[in-house]
């Protein structure tokens, strides 16, 4: 019997509505008992000092691109897991656009068995169509019953309305959420950044905030018709949240996620950067992402939508590329961040702005997205997403008032694409513990 | 000298006054007309800036005493110097403006000569605008110190100076006064 | 060290500014000054002088060299370029690069630092994706002359039509100047539109809608980014732009835009937007007409209006020359290490 005890840290579990000074003690990989005190009366016990510390259960992420099976160039299950755990992550949904794509049994199984070796859980989602052709329907059933737990053609969208809506009233057999990266084809053709004024400046053809919001729109409509649930995966535009944000008081089953960098940057980070120089125009790959960055009008809805709960998850859509995807013309360059490592960072920007508590952040990361996908209800995740007795024990241990420059050099995602490099965040991970075991930890945090 | 902040052109007391520049350009238009035998196919070209400003004034003095005024024409060297390298963007190239210098008797025309490079950068630029039948080369001031075979046929005065030092011939149209000037490298900066 | 270079050669350059320039790359115009745009044309007017010359070469970069690398066709721009170089004494290689070398792995960065390699001073770069002069000018120490990125600029291009229009208007200070056409896909439009603000003059745009990039009106922009486009006065009226215009430049209309949807027809752009001697009557009694050529006589421009005393077409192509040799002799004047050492 093993017996880990965390001290005297403020316990932020929002899915039981605990917020306060308790002590956490894991007996065995699961969570045994939470409250003040407890942990003085566990003997034979390793202990953790958190002390000023917040401990909240894992996060969980609804959009990580693995890259693994077919581009282990980019980044491995192995390397993604253990950037995941350095971000606070026990549990990630793995995006099936890998090569071949996550569009059979034997490719699901594959990943899951590829992920048995990794320290944190692996959730596959399978794809919507074969071979993400968008042309017919994935073997749904068969994907559910290898163990995937959403479907998605992520990277690109399901264009064609008749196969998306017969897409939906499919997945209603077998409970899956349907994550769709809503942009229209032929709306976005050529375009490679938000089309906006910073597009115009560097002579860049645009993709609309339209693009998205007519094929939200498109998808609401259709999931109604089915009674399917719709997931749109990293909203980005105003729009889009006013249609969410409808189809929601109307009852439909949509929900949804934005991602840190949606929450926080802009398009201009394209061109100028932090503090911008508009006399100094850039053309900054690392900031190239599907959807694009976009407005502040953008940013503001997005945060709106976060804190009162239109959009219940926060999710990474965690991309890493080589330096070769980025390094190049920037209408050549892979579209994507590597977001594991400083998802928690970004986030805590909205704390310190003022547009969301801590325990909200905290519930968009953890039972936020278990909730969006009923995800506590998979063989074996009772309690996923909170710190109850009985449950897995999966937890972060949290510092948010620690600032940190943001190092890729330093990731542990082969991805070290991102347009933070060199940023200074407030907020940290200090250490993350899975299944009762301790898969990431800061050097500075000293065992008891 | 705008350029040359530092600089006390009268800390010393100039080597020719106004009336020795005066004395100096006119023996030198006479020397001109008598090598050339007369005016006959002479084309005065003076190198930009003060030697195209003496070459005006050679024309002149020499129109006052032969009753014909010459041709004449201002060279720029920039683009043909050897030291582009060295020098950097010290200078703005500026458009040169000649009369048709084909078969005729060219003298050059500039105020010091030193080092010989801005001579040869002269006779390089020269070659592209034609093919003259003489080239002859008169200054006011021969300093010495040359790093080139340049000699000149005519010169207004020579005086000898310690490389250390920096002779500057400041004109009227260009410096608002005539006088030749001797400046001590050591006292820049 | 550099005041005694100067004090060692044999003609003090008395009277003299050197030519205000910063840049080591030529990018775009966006990031020029008043001062350096003019520095550049002044030089150009030294540098047409030399072009009238029996033998228009002059040695000033000798031993430099200059490489082309053309990823996008272009038989004026690379002419200009390579006689530019040619004249000034300058090694000048052209390298037509295909897309296929980047298939093969060859990425932009390699093949600039290979060039680098090879001694190449200057590389002057045309591609078809915005802001590849960028990318190359990131990763090497030699000048990059953007010779046209994508849709984004085309500065050379600029700068000899601001010579150009120096040349007959003077000061550019309050004059109007129209641009007419395919905005949203004009690299010239964007970067005519930076060095007419810097100069001072007002800049109008017109086009059909489909054809006007987002942005552009103020209005369009938050307040903090006012600064961050050019100013200029949006118009989809052509005799409304072209009212009391000094100068109107017709931009060239490619056919793709019909086919992309972006014009009913190509016959209907014509009607609409053809610069034509009718439309020109609107404008100032003074007026002149540009165009960044190649043009479609007949569509985006009425062909007597082309060739009458008031285009100063031809003069663009001639004056293109001068400006790229005053771009390659003060960017040869910018890099490091040019004042070092003593007189020799």
């Amino acid at each position: 019997m093993s017996t880990l005890a965390i001290h005297n840290a403020r316990v932020i579990d929002p899915g039981l509505g605990r917020d306060g000074i308790a002590d956490v003690v894991i007996v065995d990989g699961r969570i045994s008992r939470v409250g003040p005190d407890e942990g003085s009366a566990v003997v034979d016990a390793d202990r953790i000092d958190a002390t000023g510390l917040v401990v909240t259960p894992g996060f969980v992420d609804l959009h990580t691109h693995l890259r693994e099976p077919g581009f282990t160039y980019k980044e491995t299950i192995r390397t993604g897991t253990a950037a995941a755990a350095a971000g606070g992550f026990t549990t990630v949904c793995a995006m099936p656009n890998t090569n071949p794509p996550l569009d059979s049994r034997a490719a699901i199984e594959s990943v899951l068995r590829e992920a048995e070796s990794a320290t944190i859980r692996v959730l596959p989602i399978g794809c919507i169509t074969r071979g993400r052709a968008g042309a017919e329907l994935a073997p749904a059933g068969e994907l559910r019953a290898a163990g995937a737990v959403a479907l998605s053609d992520d990277g690109d969208a399901v264009a064609d309305p008749s196969l998306m809506r017969h897409a939906l009233e499919y997945s209603t057999a077998f409970a899956l959420p349907v994550s769709q990266h809503c942009e229209d084809p032929s709306l976005v053709r050529d375009g490679h950044m938000h089309e906006g004024w910073v597009a115009t400046r560097m002579g860049l053809r645009g993709r609309p905030a339209s693009a998205e919001e007519t094929m939200v729109a498109r998808d609401i409509a259709l999931a109604e018709l089915s009674g399917a649930h719709l997931h749109i995966a990293h909203v980005s535009s105003a729009g889009s949240v006013a249609l969410i944000r409808a189809a929601r008081a109307r009852g439909a089953l949509v929900t949804a996620e934005v991602t840190p960098h949606h929450l926080v940057l802009t398009h201009e980070e394209v061109a100028f950067g932090f503090g911008a120089d508009y006399r100094q125009l850039r053309y900054n790959t690392d900031a190239k992402v599907n959807p694009p960055l976009r407005e502040h009008s953008d940013v503001a809805a997005l945060r709106a939508a976060l804190r009162d709960g239109v959009i219940e998850a926060i999710a990474t859509d965690h991309a890493p590329h080589a330096r070769m995807d980025k390094d190049i013309e920037f209408d050549l360059a892979a579209p994507g961040i590597s977001g594991l490592e400083t998802a928690f960072g970004l986030c805590m920007t909205l704390v310190t702005e003022g547009d969301l508590s801590l325990p909200v952040l905290i519930e968009r990361l953890t039972i936020g997205p278990v909730r969006a996908w009923r995800l506590d209800r998979q063989p074996g995740l009772d309690g996923l997403g909170t710190l109850a007795p009985g449950a897995v024990a999966d937890v972060a241990i949290l510092d948010p008032a620690a600032t940190w420059v943001v190092e890729p050099g330093r990731f542990l995602s082969m991805g070290r694409n991102t347009p933070l490099a060199g940023r200074t965040l407030t907020g940290q991970v200090v250490a993350t513990i899975a299944a009762g075991r301790v898969v990431h930890r800061l050097e500075s945090v000293a065992a008891l | 000298m705008p350029d040359m902040p530092g600089l006390a052109l009268d800390a010393q007391a100039p080597l020719l006054d106004e009336a020795g520049v005066r004395r100096a350009v006119s023996r030198l238009a006479h020397e001109v007309v008598e090598a050339n035998g007369g005016t006959e196919g002479l084309v005065l070209v003076g190198i930009r800036r003060r030697g195209a400003t003496l070459a005006t004034r050679l024309a002149s003095a020499i129109a006052s005493f032969e009753g014909v005024l010459p041709a004449s024409g201002a060279l720029d060297v920039t683009l043909h110097r050897d030291d582009f390298a060295q020098r950097g963007l010290r200078s703005a190239p500026l458009p040169s403006d000649l009369p048709s210098i084909d078969g005729r008797n060219v003298v050059l025309v500039d105020d010091v000569l030193y080092t010989g490079r801005t001579v040869r950068a002269a006779l390089d630029a020269l070659n592209d605008f034609g093919r003259p039948k003489v080239v002859r080369l008169a200054v006011l001031v021969d300093r010495g110190h040359r790093e080139l075979p340049i000699r000149a046929d005519m010169v207004g005065k020579n005086i000898p100076t310690s490389q250390e030092d920096d002779v500057r011939v400041l004109l009227q149209e260009v410096d608002g006064r005539d006088a030749v000037v001797v400046v001590s490298k050591g006292g820049a900066a | 060290m550099t005041t005694e270079a100067a004090l060692a050669t044999d003609t003090p350059s008395g009277g003299r500014t050197a030519p205000a320039w910063r840049h080591q790359h030529v990018l775009d115009l966006d990031d020029f000054g008043r001062d350096e745009i003019d520095a550049v044309l002044n030089t150009a007017d030294s540098m047409r002088e030399i072009l009238d010359r029996r033998i228009a070469r002059v040695p000033a970069l000798r031993g430099r060299t200059v490489v082309n690398l053309f990823y996008e066709p272009s038989t004026r721009t690379r002419a200009s370029f390579e006689l530019a170089g040619k004249a000034l004494g300058a090694d000048v290689i052209s390298l037509t690069a295909s897309m296929s070398s980047v298939q093969k792995g060859e990425s932009l960065i390699d093949t600039v630092r290979t060039l680098r390699a090879m001694r190449a001073d200057v590389i002057v770069m045309r591609h078809a994706s915005a802001g590849a002069a960028y990318l190359a000018a990131e990763h090497t120490d030699a000048s990059i002359i953007n010779a046209g990125d994508g849709a984004h600029a085309h500065p050379t291009q600029a700068l000899l039509d601001l010579y150009t229009m120096r040349h007959h208007f003077g000061d550019l200070t309050g004059k109007r100047v129209v641009m007419v056409g395919d905005i949203s896909h004009s690299r010239v439009a964007r970067s005519d539109m930076w060095g007419l603000a810097a100069m001072g003059a007002r800049v109008v745009v017109c086009g059909p809608p489909t054809l006007l990039p987002r942005g552009l009106r103020a209005a369009e922009r938050p307040a903090h980014a006012e600064t961050a486009l050019p100013p200029v006065t949006v118009e989809t009226d052509i005799e409304r732009a072209i009212e009391g215009a000094h100068i109107v430049m017709a931009l060239r209309l490619q056919s793709e835009r019909q086919q992309g949807g972006l014009l009913p027809s190509v016959g209907e752009y014509a009607r609409r937007y053809q610069v034509t001697a009718e439309r020109l009557a609107r404008a100032h009694p003074d007026h002149l007409l540009m165009h960044p050529g190649p043009k479609n006589e007949g569509i985006e421009i009425a062909a007597d209006v082309a060739t009458s005393d008031r285009s100063i077409i031809e003069e663009q192509v001639t004056n293109g020359v001068a400006v790229r040799m005053a771009l390659l002799y003060l960017l040869a004047g910018y890099a490091p290490g040019d004042v070092e050492g003593g007189a020799r």
